[in-house]
Formats: C-alpha cells, sequence, structure tokens
C-alpha cells in the first residue's frame, strides 16, 4: 500500500455488558485529520464505543487498528492511550489550581517542567481562560470547568480526541461561546475527532461527517448533508429533525415523478416508484412556504394545500407552525413572517413545498435496499 | 462547689507553669498515639484503597467487616493484645507487654478499621468517571491510585483525625497492655482514671482540658474539611 492507512480502523467489534450485546460496529474508518460525529439517543451505544475505542472498555470480540497497527488490550495499552484524549460530559477536574489540572495528562507522562509549562500556557490562552490559571477548579462556573477540562486534553496534543457529549450540561450561552472556540482549535490543530452528541445542531456544526447510532449500531453514516436530506429510515429522520413525515401509498407515477395518496389528499415526489407501493415522505419544516390566499405568488412547487393553523410555538429567532391539510405538516417562519401573514391559530393559509424537497424513504423490503437494517432487528430483539 | 472550682484553678496552674509531670504524660501520650496512627495510615489507606478499587466475590463481606472494625471496643482489643503478647503467648517472645511499644500495637489496631473504612468510603465517593479519566489521560494503574488518593486527601485527613482522636481518648486497651507504669507507660486518659480513683482532682482537670482541646482542635479540622466544595 502506497497511501498511509487510516488513522483508525474497526472491524467487527463488539461488546456485551451483563450479558447483553451494546455495541456492535462492522465496520468504521476514521481518516486522520476529520471530525466524526456520533448522534443518537441515550443509551444508542455512543459512549460504549468512544470508551471502548479509548481502551476503557474491553471489547468482547473483534479489533481495530490505530495507524494500521492493531490496538491490544494486553501490550502496548498504554503506549496507545497516551496517543489519545477524551474529554466526557461531566468536567471531571482535580482539586487543585487550573495550571494543575491542564499539566496534569503532561506530568503523568513525565515531561520536564519548562516544556508543561509551554504548553499549559498555550492552552489556556487558545480557550480563553488564562486569567484563570491560579484559581482553584473548585471555584469554576460550569462552562469554564468545561474549558478547563478541554484544555487539559488538547495539551497532551492528542493523535485522536473522543468528545463525550462535552456541551451536554451547559446553558446554550455558554454552549455556543465554548463551541465556537472548539471548533477553531480543532481546525487549527487538525485534530482528528470522535464527537458523541444527542444534539444534531452540535453535529452539523462540528462535523464532516455523522454516524447515526441506535441500539448498539451505526444506522447510517455520511457527510452532514447526506445525513440530513437523505435519511435512510424514519427513525433517523424523526432523530435528524425531519418534523414532517408522512406514509403513504403511490396512486399514479408520471416521468421521473409520482403521486402518493397521504390521508386522501395527492402529494407529487420526485422518484420512480411503482403504483401501490408504500412509501414514506420526510419534508424538512424550512422547505414550506406559507401564504395568505388573496394574494398568492407564482409559485413552482407543485405541492399547493390550503391549510389551517393548529398550533403555533415560538422557537426563539424562528417559529414552529403546525397546519392542517388533510394530514399533518409543520413549518418554520421568522418572525418578521410571522407577523406580515399575521399568522396565528384557527387562521386558514395556503402551505407549498416544491417535489425536490421531499426527501422519498422506500418502505418495500421485497428488495432488501438496506439488508444491514432489516438484520439489525431481527438480531436485536432475538439478543434481548 | 469548691471542690471543682479549686480544682480548676490547681489545673491551670499545672499547665501555665509547665508541670514535668503532667508534660511527661502528655508527651508520651502524642507520641503513643502518633505513632499508632502513623502505622494505621499505612495499613488502613492501602487497604482501603485497594478493596475501595476492586471487585472480589466477597467484597461485601470485607466491607461490613471493615466498617464493624470501625467501632472496634478497645477493652477487647486490649484483651487479645494481651493474650497475644503474654509470655506464654504466639507474640510472647517480643516482650513488650506493659511497654509504650504494647500500646502503640493496641492502639494501632484499633485505629486502622477506623482509616481504612473512612478512606473506601472516600475513595468510592469519588466519581466513578473519574477513574476512567484518570486512564485516558494516560496514567498507569500505580499512577491512577496515586491520583484518586490526592483527590481524597481532605476527606483521608478527616480519617487520620478521626484515627488519632480514637485512640488518644482510649483508656481500656492502654490500662490493659501498658499498665500505667509512673514515667515509662502513663498516657492522658491511663492517668486520669488514677488521678480520679485517688481523689487528685485538679491533676484529673488539667489532664481532662489538655483531652478536650486536643479534641477540639480534631473537630475544628474535621468541620473545615465537612463545609468545603467538591470541584467541578
Amino acid at each position: 500500500m502506497i497511501a498511509p492507512p487510516p488513522l483508525l480502523t474497526v472491524k467487527d467489534l463488539r461488546v456485551r455488558r451483563g450479558g447483553v450485546r451494546v455495541l456492535e460496529i462492522p465496520s468504521l474508518v476514521v481518516e486522520e485529520g476529520t471530525i466524526h460525529s456520533l448522534i443518537g439517543p441515550n443509551g444508542g451505544g455512543k459512549t460504549t464505543l468512544l470508551q471502548t475505542l479509548a481502551c476503557l472498555i474491553r471489547a468482547e470480540d473483534g479489533e481495530f487498528f490505530f495507524r494500521g497497527e492493531k490496538v491490544s488490550s494486553s501490550h502496548g495499552l498504554l503506549q496507545y492511550r497516551r496517543r489519545l484524549a477524551m474529554v466526557f460530559q461531566e468536567p471531571l477536574l482535580f482539586d487543585t489550581t487550573v495550571f494543575e489540572n491542564v499539566a496534569s495528562g503532561l506530568k503523568i507522562r513525565g515531561m520536564d517542567r519548562s516544556e508543561i509549562e509551554k504548553r499549559v500556557k498555550q492552552n489556556l490562552q487558545r480557550f480563553g481562560i488564562s486569567h484563570l490559571m491560579d484559581r482553584s477548579a473548585r471555584k469554576l462556573s460550569g462552562g469554564e470547568a468545561q474549558r478547563v477540562a478541554l484544555a487539559r486534553a488538547m495539551a497532551i496534543q492528542p493523535e485522536i480526541l473522543f468528545l463525550d457529549e462535552p456541551f451536554a450540561s451547559l446553558d446554550p450561552p455558554t454552549r455556543e461561546s465554548l463551541m465556537e472556540d472548539l471548533e477553531k482549535i480543532l481546525h487549527q490543530t487538525n485534530t482528528t475527532t470522535l464527537f458523541a452528541t444527542h444534539d444534531r445542531m452540535e453535529a452539523l456544526r462540528l462535523s464532516d461527517r455523522i454516524a447515526v447510532m441506535n441500539q448498539g449500531r451505526i444506522l447510517q453514516i455520511g457527510p452532514p448533508e447526506e445525513i440530513m436530506n437523505q435519511p435512510r429510515d424514519e427513525f433517523i429522520a424523526s432523530f435528524v429533525g425531519v418534523e414532517t413525515i408522512l406514509t403513504g401509498r403511490v396512486v399514479r407515477k408520471g416521468r421521473g415523478t409520482f403521486v402518493a395518496s397521504i390521508d386522501g389528499q395527492e402529494v407529487e415526489a420526485v422518484g420512480e416508484m411503482e403504483i401501490g407501493e408504500p412509501v414514506v415522505f420526510c419534508i424538512r419544516p424550512e422547505n414550506v412556504t406559507l401564504t395568505v390566499p388573496p394574494h398568492q405568488e407564482a409559485t413552482s412547487a407543485r405541492n399547493v394545500f390550503p391549510a389551517r393553523i393548529t398550533k403555533v410555538v415560538p422557537l426563539g429567532l424562528y417559529y414552529r407552525v403546525h397546519l392542517d391539510c388533510g394530514f399533518l405538516l409543520v413549518a418554520y417562519v421568522t418572525i418578521q413572517s410571522l407577523e406580515n401573514l399575521s399568522l396565528k391559530e384557527g387562521k386558514e393559509i395556503v402551505a407549498s413545498f416544491k417535489a425536490t424537497a421531499i426527501h422519498v424513504i422506500q418502505k418495500t423490503k421485497k428488495s432488501e435496499p438496506q439488508p444491514s437494517l432489516s438484520g439489525q432487528k431481527n438480531s436485536s430483539v432475538a439478543r434481548a | 462547689m469548691d471542690l471543682i472550682l479549686e480544682g480548676i484553678l490547681k489545673a491551670f496552674h499545672l499547665l501555665f507553669t509547665l508541670d514535668p509531670e503532667v508534660l511527661g504524660i502528655t508527651l508520651l501520650s502524642l507520641q503513643v498515639s502518633g505513632t499508632a496512627t502513623l502505622i494505621s495510615l499505612f495499613i488502613g489507606i492501602s487497604i482501603g484503597t485497594l478493596v475501595a478499587l476492586t471487585e472480589f466475590p466477597g467484597r461485601r463481606l470485607v466491607v461490613s467487616l471493615i466498617n464493624t472494625g470501625m467501632g472496634l471496643p478497645p477493652v477487647v482489643v486490649g484483651l487479645f493484645v494481651t493474650i497475644f503478647l503474654w509470655r506464654n503467648g504466639p507474640l510472647g517472645f517480643l516482650e513488650i507487654l506493659y511497654t509504650p511499644a504494647a500500646m502503640i500495637v493496641a492502639q494501632a489496631v484499633i485505629a486502622t478499621p477506623i482509616v481504612m473504612g473512612i478512606t473506601l468510603a472516600a475513595i468510592q465517593a469519588l466519581p466513578k468517571k473519574l477513574r476512567l479519566q484518570i486512564l485516558a489521560l494516560g496514567a498507569t494503574r500505580l499512577q491512577m491510585v496515586w491520583i484518586l488518593v490526592k483527590e481524597a486527601r481532605l476527606p483521608l485527613l478527616a480519617g487520620v483525625m478521626a484515627g488519632f482522636g480514637g485512640v488518644i481518648s482510649e483508656v481500656g486497651a492502654s490500662i490493659m497492655v501498658g499498665g500505667n507504669i509512673k514515667g515509662y507507660s502513663r498516657v492522658l486518659t491511663t492517668a486520669t482514671v488514677m488521678e480520679t480513683s485517688r481523689g487528685n482532682f485538679d491533676v484529673a482537670i488539667a489532664l481532662g482540658i489538655i483531652l478536650l482541646l486536643l479534641a477540639y482542635f480534631i473537630n475544628l479540622v474535621l468541620t473545615h474539611i465537612q463545609q468545603r466544595e467538591r470541584p467541578r
């Protein structure tokens, strides 16, 4: 091989806990310098995967390779652990000063004092906490403490960084500013990162690739746009934030398009489908346009439905509008459009969306489009 | 009332003039109990940490035994240490019965489970993930144990204080294995018992005040530890 091996390669990794299989990863490749997000609900196996790859949990079966070399829990374990760093949801700081905390990984490695001081100061500065250097770790706010934890990890100059929901217990403004800094630092240092989170916005923002996990398996992995726009199944769709998921059956087909009946309404989408086939439509709320009937603008949207507003939920910068147009539809509007169109509960309006804005999930299992998925459901039931 | 008042006045006189006998008794007390506590620290902290960090069958039994040991009655310890150190007992060849060495042994036996129990609790009270974090920082097993002990240092100090407080105020075992020999194995508690039974209340009160001061100091440290915050 001429090209260097990927930084991390996982093969058939399986972890069992208390007799129950909690992780099963047939394969996973992490290229150097990339940021991978693991998203999924709690208990989906994200933490287990990170801890297994950090050799903090023993795998029951399978193997993984770091720079092409097999990582074994029997020998070379310490050397491997010294090339990685991990940050947990809790800062887990030591009861000493901020400086000593950031220095701890380096002290463990027996680095000399002047080098430690250099690296600690560099990382304190990167994370904007130089002024806290002599402060006791006991007297920090949640955000400051997590910054110290991240600085401690980065001071090691890890070849791979594992982040296990590092922002989960921070309030939104603190999380926002920390994420911004971390993003910058990870890109500057070109640190390969595996980042577990249950927040899809965090994942979208930070990662080159997203892996959706549930029940100890990776359901889909790919670039963020692919996961967001082409979720492979309903679970992924609901998890990555497609608010409208409709199920129906194909009633007509045209050239490259088809029409499906959904709760009595006809909706047009793009794709080749056979009549009578069951389909699932995912419509992202930002792709739904709302207009008030008299002033209807010319629209290229094929799907135009009169609708009644059933609920308006404020979400900070925009509003989520729930609509009843024979089927239930969710749209996002800005505060300004909400006011301009004077949208409120009970109002009759028109909702439209393009045929291309619909992501279609095929429900048929005849051709086994996702063998790993259908196989997974059976096996997980069998093992539970 | 006169008896008490006179006793207290005389006691302070003894304290402030640094009466050689009272001073000698106090120093021996500190020496014996201090040494016993030090021994109990080595044994208690190492075994306490080991039990806290390892899983093995029968662990619950061991933990409950340690906790029971924290309330070991000193006279029972005195009895068994006496039997062991008796001329023809298993350790009779050491010939240390009725010496300060025997008192150190007895007091160490009393203090060790106290230190061990508190160490066990202190290490277990640390967040479980802290161990993973330390390993993820690249620590060897030994480095991890050392860092954990350092993290638990304040509760461990509480263990030291509790152990020391337990043995310095203990009288049963000391009198049984030390014999309360004047100028040789007489400590604060045994002397107080003796002076009281003789009606020398002034000396007994002076010794009592010293014991109270020590107790106060110990509690001051313990309170300080109790009131601190944990790092995030």
